[in-house]
C-alpha cells in the first residue's frame, strides 16, 4: 500500500451565507487548502468533491464547483453526491496507483436555501417511505427513541449537547456554541419527540477542503503529515424497519476493519445527539478518548462536508502536534446507515 | 440582514414522478387496495413487510409463492411524536411516526398513527390500520395506524 | 381512479421541493448592471481573460476575478443554432435563431437570440447588435435585452473570434 496524508485542511460555515452563492463561498477555502499544501495548484494530480444537488435544488449544481479549482489545462476530476468523506475515500484509492502523488478533496453547500429535513426525505425508499415525506429529524426521533428504549435517557443527549457547545467555543467556524447546561438544555421543548431543538444538527452553509498527499510528497511539503493508517466504510440496509437502530453494526465493522485502537482524539459525524454515544460505543472508544473537540456536527453541519470536517479536524490535531493518533468518522443516509471510519496518526505511529 | 444588491428567487421543483412496482411492490401494493397487508418470506425463513424484491441473505429474487398475510394489526417497536406537522406530512393535526411490525412479520414498516395524544403512544403498543375509503394502490391506502383499542 | 382488477404496476409519486435561488456576488452585479443597459465582465488578474457574464472566478486559473470590465453591446456570432422543435413552456415563435455572441472586449460568448434577419441570413463571424428594451422595462435579467440584430457592417475577421469556435 502507499502511505497517503492529509497535509492540509481549510474550513468555512455560517448559520447563513446571505450574499455569496456556493461557488463564492469554495474559492477562498480552496485557495487556502492549496496555500497550506505548500503543492501548487496545476500540480494537484487529482480532483474529487462530495455535494448535493438536492441542497440548491439546481440539477448538476455541483459542476460549477470546479470554477474554484481551475480546470485548464483538463484535470482529472471526480464527484460523489454524497459527503466529501467518500470523495476522501475515492482519493485515497486513486492515489494508491502510484503515477500521481496528490489530490484535492472539497465539499460545499447552502442547506439554508431549502427546507433540509423535507429535502432528505426524498433519499429514502420511493415506493414505501419517501412518499410519507418522513423527515431526517423524523427518522432520527425514531433511532433516538429506540437508543432510549435499550437503556439510555434522555439526559446523556443532553450532555452530548452541552459538551459540543461548550468545545464549540474555540471553533470560529461553529454556528452553534455557549456554556448552556444539560439540565437547562432539558428544560426546552421538544422538536419532534424525544429529540429537543439542541439535539439536532444546525442548518449550516459552507466548504471544506483537504489536500491529501503520497509518501515522500508528504514529507517534503508537510512537517508533521497526518498519515491514513486505515480508512474503511460499510453500509446497512436501507429500510428503516430491517435494521437495529439503537447500535451501529456498520461503523462497528468499519471501526474494526479500519483499526481503531489507541486513538486519543476522535472526530464523530454524530448529527443528532443520541448518535453520539451509539458511534463510541460502536467505536469502542474508552472514556479517556477526548471526542469531538471541534464541537462536532451539533456546533456546524454543512450538509455533504461535516464528514470531511471530521477528517480535516482530526488531522489538523496531528498535523500541529496536539494528537498522536486519532479517528475520524462520516456518516451518511439516515439513521446511521452508512458508515465511514479513517484512522490517522503522526509519524511516529 | 440581507445584502440588498444580491438578488433572490424562488426555486421551486416540482416532478410529476411516477414509478413502476415491479411483481413484488406491484402486489404488496394490489393488496393494500383490496385491504390487505402481505409480507414475503426470505429463504431463512423471516417475513419482511413491506416486501423486499430480493433475498437480504442469498440475493436471490423473490417470486409470487414467498408472498405470506400479514396483520392487519400490528406492534409499535419505536415511534416519535410530531408537535407541528409539516404540510407535507400524512396527517395535519400531531402524530406519531411509528415502525409497525405486523403480526406474523419479522420486520417493520414506517408509518403514521393517529393516536390523538401523545400520551396514548407507547414503545409496543397494538395498533391496526385505517384504511383509506378510496384505494389506488400505494402506501397511503392505509391512511394512518390507529391504537387497536381506540 | 384505477382500473380494480388490473394488478398496480405504476404508482404516482409527486414531488414539490421549494427553495431559494440566490444568484451570488458577482452574477448578481452582472445583472444589476444589465438593469442599468451595461454589460460589465470580469477580468482574471492570472491569465487576463474577461468572462461575461461573470461567475466571481476564472474556470481556467480557478482565482477570483475582480476587476470590472464594462464590455461593448455589440459583437461577433460564433456560433449558433436554428430552433425547429416545439418544446414545453417555448416563448418564441419556431423557427428562431439561438446564438453565441463574442462581445467586442469579452473572451467569452454570451447566449442570446437574433431578430430581424431570416435563420437562413445567420452565419459565424455576422456582427450584431443587442436591441435593449426601454429602461424602464428593464429588469436584472438578460430578458433586458430583447435580442441582437444584424449590424449591416462587413464580417468580422475569422481571427479575432477563431479561438473562440
Amino acid at each position: 500500500m502507499i502511505d497517503v496524508a492529509v497535509v492540509s485542511f481549510a474550513q468555512w460555515s455560517a448559520r447563513e451565507e446571505l450574499a455569496r452563492n456556493e461557488v463564492e463561498i469554495l474559492i477562498p477555502v480552496v485557495a487556502e487548502a492549496i496555500e497550506r499544501s505548500g503543492i501548487g495548484r496545476k500540480e494537484i494530480g487529482f480532483t474529487v468533491s462530495g455535494s448535493c444537488d438536492y441542497l440548491a435544488g439546481a440539477p448538476f449544481a455541483f459542476v460549477t464547483g470546479l470554477d474554484a479549482v481551475g480546470a485548464w489545462p483538463p484535470i482529472r476530476e471526480s464527484h460523489v453526491e454524497m459527503d466529501g468523506a467518500w470523495a476522501l475515500y475515492e482519493a485515497w484509492v486513486r492515489l494508491q496507483h502510484g503515477d500521481i502523488d496528490s489530490a484535492l478533496v472539497y465539499s460545499f453547500g447552502k442547506s439554508s436555501l431549502g427546507d433540509l429535513p423535507i429535502v432528505l426525505s426524498q433519499q429514502l425508499d420511493p415506493y414505501y417511505q419517501a412518499p410519507l415525506w418522513l423527515d431526517s429529524i423524523s427518522a432520527a426521533a425514531l433511532q433516538a427513541r429506540a437508543w432510549l428504549n435499550a437503556g439510555h435517557d434522555e439526559g446523556e443527549m443532553a450532555e452530548v449537547a452541552a459538551r459540543s457547545r461548550r468545545a464549540a467555543k474555540d471553533n470560529p467556524n461553529a454556528v452553534v456554541s455557549g456554556d448552556q447546561s444539560a439540565e437547562a438544555l432539558l428544560r426546552e421543548p421538544f422538536l419532534v419527540t424525544p429529540l429537543r431543538r439542541h439535539d439536532c444538527p444546525p442548518i449550516s452553509d459552507g466548504a471544506v477542503a483537504v489536500v491529501l498527499a503520497a509518501g515522500d510528497r508528504a514529507r517534503e511539503v508537510c512537517e508533521r503529515p497526518a498519515w491514513i493508517r486505515g480508512i474503511d466504510h460499510r453500509i446497512e440496509a436501507h429500510g428503516l424497519g430491517v435494521r437495529e437502530l439503537a447500535t451501529s453494526a456498520s461503523a462497528r465493522l468499519a471501526g474494526e476493519r479500519a483499526g481503531v485502537d489507541g486513538v486519543d482524539v476522535a472526530e464523530l459525524h454524530a448529527p443528532f445527539s443520541h448518535q453520539d454515544p451509539i458511534l463510541r460505543d460502536a467505536l469502542g472508544l474508552s472514556n479517556g478518548v477526548d471526542v469531538n473537540p471541534s464541537g462536532g456536527a451539533l456546533a456546524a453541519n454543512v450538509v455533504m462536508g461535516a464528514g470531511l470536517t471530521r477528517i480535516g479536524e482530526a488531522a489538523s490535531r496531528i498535523m500541529d502536534g496536539r494528537a498522536a493518533r486519532a479517528v475520524a468518522h462520516a456518516t451518511s443516509g439516515p439513521c446511521l446507515q452508512h458508515n465511514l471510519v479513517c484512522v490517522l496518526a503522526g509519524d511516529a505511529t | 440582514m440581507a445584502d440588498p444588491d444580491v438578488l433572490e428567487a424562488p426555486n421551486i421543483l416540482e416532478y410529476p414522478y411516477t414509478r413502476s412496482t415491479g411483481p413484488v411492490i406491484g402486489r404488496f401494493f394490489t393488496s393494500l387496495r383490496d385491504g390487505r397487508i402481505e409480507g414475503i418470506r426470505g429463504t431463512d425463513g423471516r417475513v419482511h413487510c413491506p416486501p423486499n424484491e430480493y433475498d437480504p441473505v442469498t440475493g436471490e429474487s423473490l417470486g409470487d409463492d414467498a408472498f405470506v398475510d400479514v396483520g392487519p394489526g400490528g406492534e409499535v417497536t419505536t415511534w416519535a411524536w410530531v408537535h407541528r406537522p409539516h404540510e407535507k406530512h400524512p396527517l395535519d393535526r400531531p402524530f406519531a411516526w411509528a415502525l409497525i411490525r405486523l403480526d406474523g412479520a419479522d420486520t417493520a414498516m414506517v408509518h403514521v398513527v393517529d393516536a390523538g395524544d401523545e400520551a396514548r403512544m407507547t414503545t409496543g403498543l397494538r395498533v391496526q390500520p385505517r384504511w383509506r375509503h378510496e384505494r389506488v394502490g400505494d402506501i397511503h391506502d392505509i391512511e394512518a395506524f390507529v391504537p387497536e383499542d381506540a | 381512479m384505477a382500473e380494480t382488477t388490473e394488478p398496480v404496476t405504476m404508482i404516482d409519486t409527486p414531488i414539490e421541493l421549494r427553495y431559494r435561488f440566490t444568484a451570488g456576488l458577482a452574477q448578481s452585479r452582472f445583472l444589476r448592471g444589465v438593469e442599468q443597459g451595461r454589460l460589465l465582465g470580469q477580468r482574471c488578474p492570472q491569465c487576463k481573460k474577461v468572462y461575461v457574464s461573470p461567475r466571481g472566478a476564472c474556470a481556467a486559473c480557478g482565482v477570483p476575478t475582480d476587476e470590472e470590465v464594462e464590455v461593448s453591446d455589440k459583437g461577433t456570432v460564433t456560433t449558433f443554432c436554428v430552433v425547429n422543435v416545439p418544446f414545453y413552456d417555448q416563448k418564441m415563435e419556431i423557427p428562431y435563431v439561438s446564438a453565441t455572441i463574442l462581445l467586442d472586449g469579452a473572451d467569452i460568448g454570451l447566449m442570446h437570440l437574433i431578430q430581424e434577419c431570416p435563420s437562413e441570413d445567420v452565419h459565424m463571424g455576422m456582427r450584431v447588435e443587442a436591441v435593449w428594451k426601454p429602461p424602464e422595462e428593464r429588469t436584472p435579467s438578460l430578458e433586458s435585452i430583447k435580442y441582437f440584430r444584424p449590424t449591416g457592417e462587413p464580417d468580422a475577421d475569422y481571427e479575432s473570434y477563431g479561438a473562440h469556435v
